[in-house]
């Protein structure tokens, strides 16, 4: 030990320099930390939403909404084909999660029963038939159209992947600082937004499909029939604005948000009311103007997320490609659906499955805790051992302790991983337990001279014999942390992240750093006895 | 030269092994009682312990009316015609602050509920912010739940595989007898001064088995070695003679861990506290382990000992 390979001095010279350039930048103002040649680190830590506040939101997409969803569209489907085939039905509907329907005439079972394994769903290929939708015959001239669960997978995973996008899309319009979007597991994603962020304007801007559509209205439905349930088909209750409770209206959308090109808030140039002004692109603003051209006189509907939010009557055909929606809006209520619109719909509902909000006062709170309890703590660590093993030994040791502490901030820089108030909780401990394997070298030392040995003797037999203790002690902590790390959420990963790289760098510290000191110490001083013995 | 403290005299010849009997019977009681009190009433999924909204789901708000104090009676009574069911009200930290925590009726969303809660907050209190808001829906805590159990039992399964791996089998048994002791007295802590059970416990709980694991090893590594050094000596002896020879080391890390983590307790803030507390009886418990729950169970199973001069992985080398 106590010759030194050139080595180890280097690496120990090298980490040092390191360890210094990476947690440099943390000590540094911002605008001196940024005018710094590129060349140089300027991460810093990474503060966790518990210390710098900010929102976390779980969303978690509905994909039960989503099959739902598309389950109805598959029946309006087969009640459209079935009706322009002219082929007698009844009985169409849901029967679990498939659809069913009786054909009436059993002439037409067999025909009908071709049309709609071509017509209804689409190639799939690798599902079973190579069709997203079986249709399969039963008795009684039933049949039953059956979701492929292959189809049902890749439409999730469309739509987590659509979801993502969208959400990040709206979040670029509010303007929130550096917002994070993750994905978690197989239909979560994560938004972190740092900062004095508002959570209920984010929730509200993310807890809306904000699925956009023209319907007509059927003006020949009977309103109060329908509420009572007697719905005509095709058609379908929808609830409505003051002007009305509830609409009947055409299945079928005219157009939808999907064919917007752009919106924006604004105010209607009669009543001075705020409004919210839309483009329809080239498809959707030749059908918008097809169907008003056949409808004049008629009323239509702009629903947004089933709920009408205005049904004006169409006075003259519309074949400008763009429009006005006219609601009961405020300016911001205006602004927040012309965000909606321009960022686009979702592809289903999104439900907060988890959220936490820290105010940037508390986390600045925090901060403020955790540094003062991170000093006393490291002061309470440096008495100790300098009165255990007085100036030189203690003193060593308190070295190595501040390279481990330097060291740990560097590499948490570097990593950029989340500081977390558990995790400074983590860093005080790892910074306790690091002078542990201190401890372990000095009382072999002891031990060693009490045994009769020589200074240089007992100081090689100190460190060789104490480690192996030392890495059995630190792995089972690693393994510890690593557990945590697999399985813990948020701010535990944080502490077990910080517990990990802490456990590295103090066997590092300890047994290196300490070793070269001592040997320095030991070639300099050339000592007769031991100062801790 | 620095006048040194001497902790303990520089040879120190205690008897551990003499009180073992007790100290089991001690152990046993504790153990015992630990887990009556963490587990009754069977409930599941928290029993005893005062699980937090991590583990149970729900919605916890903190908040400030700064500079006029709180009115909770008025909060309450407006709280309470909601009809959330279970809604707690109270003071936290200064006059000016509050904690409101409540579960989310079933079937209704956590996250419209919150924000509700909010509406209604503020048109009875006037001006509030709400510094903190935590909710977790049934889903994620369920979740959160079996992830944190299954961290729990992964780590003393690793631990087991790691100290198997490294020693012999009945040092690998009396290791996993300790840690399951320490696990099962620090939920007893946990749940007899009725600290918050959520995540942040969890890992304090996982830091406690490493820690414990850590201070067995030391211990066992000793006795492994002396068992080599000393081969005529008893047992007891050996096991007496490496516990005192590695006593300064336990108590210089214990004190050293212990002092550190009482100045987090003390300025950490409130979502520290509960976890250096359950750091701080953890290492206690842990340092105690080695000593008398680890050790005892070698003594009381035995171990191989080896008569010969060289070592057994040695002998064991056919030679070419």
């Amino acid at each position: 030990m106590l010759t030194l390979s050139r080595w180890k001095v280097l690496l120990v010279i090298l980490s040092v320099v390191a360890g210094v350039l990476f947690a440099l930048p943390n000590a540094l103002p911002k605008d001196v930390r940024e005018s710094l040649p590129g060349f140089l680190p300027k991460q810093t830590l990474n503060l966790g939403l518990d210390l710098q506040g900010g929102s976390y939101l779980l969303l978690e997409v509905d994909l039960k909404a989503l099959k739902a969803e598309r389950l109805n569209n598959t029946i309006e489907d087969v009640r459209t084909q079935l009706r322009e085939e002219q082929i007698v039905f009844s009985d169409l509907g849901l029967v679990g999660d498939t659809i069913s329907v009786r054909i009436t005439d059993p002439g037409q079972y067999e025909a009908a029963t071709r049309l709609l394994r071509q017509n209804i769903g689409s190639d799939l290929p690798g599902a079973v038939g190579g069709r997203d939708i079986r249709v399969t015959t039963e008795a009684d001239q039933r049949l039953r159209l059956a979701l492929a669960p292959e189809a049902m997978d890749a439409e999730g995973r469309r739509a987590v992947e659509q979801s993502q996008e969208i959400i990040r899309r709206r979040i670029d319009e509010l303007g929130t600082r550096e917002p994070s979007i993750t994905r978690q597991g197989a239909n979560r994603i994560v938004v972190a937004a740092p900062g004095e962020s508002d959570p209920e304007k984010l929730k509200a801007i993310l807890g809306q499909t904000a699925k956009l559509t023209f319907q007509l209205v059927d003006e020949t439905a009977d309103i109060v029939a329908a509420q009572e349930g007697r719905v005509p088909p095709g058609s379908v209750l929808v609830p409505g604005d003051q002007v009305q409770p509830f609409y009947v209206l055409k299945r079928r959308a005219l157009v939808t948000g999907e064919m917007l090109t752009n919106a924006s808030a604004g105010f209607d140039p009669q009543t001075g009311q705020p409004v919210v002004n839309f483009r329809f692109n080239g498809e959707g603003a030749r059908r918008f103007a097809n169907a008003t051209t056949q409808n004049v006189g008629k009323r239509f509907a702009i629903v947004l997320d089933d709920k009408v939010i205005s049904a004006p009557n169409i006075n003259e055909p519309i074949t400008g490609g763009s429009g006005q929606i006219s609601g009961n809006f405020t300016v911001e209520s205006a602004n927040d659906l012309a965000i909606l619109l321009r960022a686009g719909a979702l592809p289903t509902r999104l439900n907060v499955e988890e959220q936490r909000t820290v105010g940037a006062e508390l986390g600045a709170d925090a901060i403020k805790a955790g540094q003062i309890s991170t000093i006393i703590g490291f002061a309470a660590i440096l008495v100790f051992m300098l009165l255990a093993y007085g100036l030189l030994f203690g003193g060593i040791s308190i070295v190595a302790l501040l390279v481990n502490g330097l060291l740990i901030i560097a590499a948490m820089s570097l990593t950029q991983a989340t500081l977390t108030l558990p995790g400074i909780a983590g860093l005080i401990l790892t910074l306790a337990v690091a002078v542990d394997a201190n401890v372990l070298i000095y009382e072999r030392m002891r031990d060693e001279v009490r045994a009769g040995r020589t200074v240089a003797m007992s100081m090689d037999a100190g460190f060789s014999r104490a480690m192996s203790t030392i890495i059995d002690a630190n792995l089972t902590t690693l393994l510890a942390a690593l557990m945590m790390f697999q399985f813990g959420a948020g701010p535990v990963k944080g502490f077990a992240w910080t517990l990990s790289i802490g456990v590295l760098t103090s066997v590092f510290s300890a047994v290196l750093i300490t070793q070269v000191l001592l040997a320095w110490w030991y070639r300099a001083a050339r000592p007769k006895t031991l100062p801790i013995a | 030269m620095w006048p040194l403290i001497k902790l303990l005299p520089i040879k120190t010849n205690f008897h551990f092994v003499k009180f073992a009997r007790y100290a089991a019977i001690l152990s046993a009681i504790a153990v015992i009682a630990s887990l009556a009190r963490a587990l009754v009433p069977f409930e599941p999924p928290c029993g005893g312990l005062n699980c937090g909204i991590d583990f149970k789901g729900g919605t916890v708000l903190e908040l400030s009316t700064a500079p006029k104090a709180v009115d909770l009676a008025t909060a309450r009574g407006a709280l309470e015609r909601m009809d959330l069911g279970d809604v707690q009200v109270q003071a936290f930290g200064s006059a000016d602050q509050a904690m409101v925590r409540f579960q989310t009726p079933a079937g209704a969303s956590p996250a419209e509920t919150v924000d509700r809660v909010k509406a209604t907050l503020t048109q009875a209190l006037g001006k509030v912010t709400f510094v903190r808001t935590d909710v977790v829906g049934p889903k994620v805590s369920g979740e959160l739940f079996n992830a944190g159990l299954l961290a729990l039992l992964l780590s003393i399964g690793l631990m087991l595989v790691y100290i198997w791996f490294r020693f012999e089998l009945q040092f690998g048994v009396g290791a996993v007898v300790a840690l399951f002791h320490d696990v099962f007295l620090t939920f007893g802590i946990i749940a007899f001064a009725g600290l918050e059970f959520s995540l942040t416990t969890v890992a304090a709980i996982l830091t406690v088995i490493g820690y414990s694991m850590n201070d067995t090893v030391v211990v066992f590594d000793r006795l492994r070695e002396n068992l080599r050094k000393y081969k005529r000596m008893p047992l007891r002896e050996v096991i007496d003679l490496s516990i005192n020879e590695t006593l300064s080391r336990t108590v210089i890390t214990g004190v050293t861990a212990l002092l550190a983590l009482a100045g987090l307790a003390v300025f950490g803030g409130p979502t520290l506290f509960g976890m250096s507390i359950v750091l701080m009886f953890g290492i206690i418990i842990g340092t105690y382990s080695s000593i008398y729950v680890a050790a005892p169970v070698i003594l009381l199973w035995g171990v191989k000992r080896f008569d010969e001069p060289a070592e057994p992985l040695k002998t064991a080398v056919p030679r070419p």
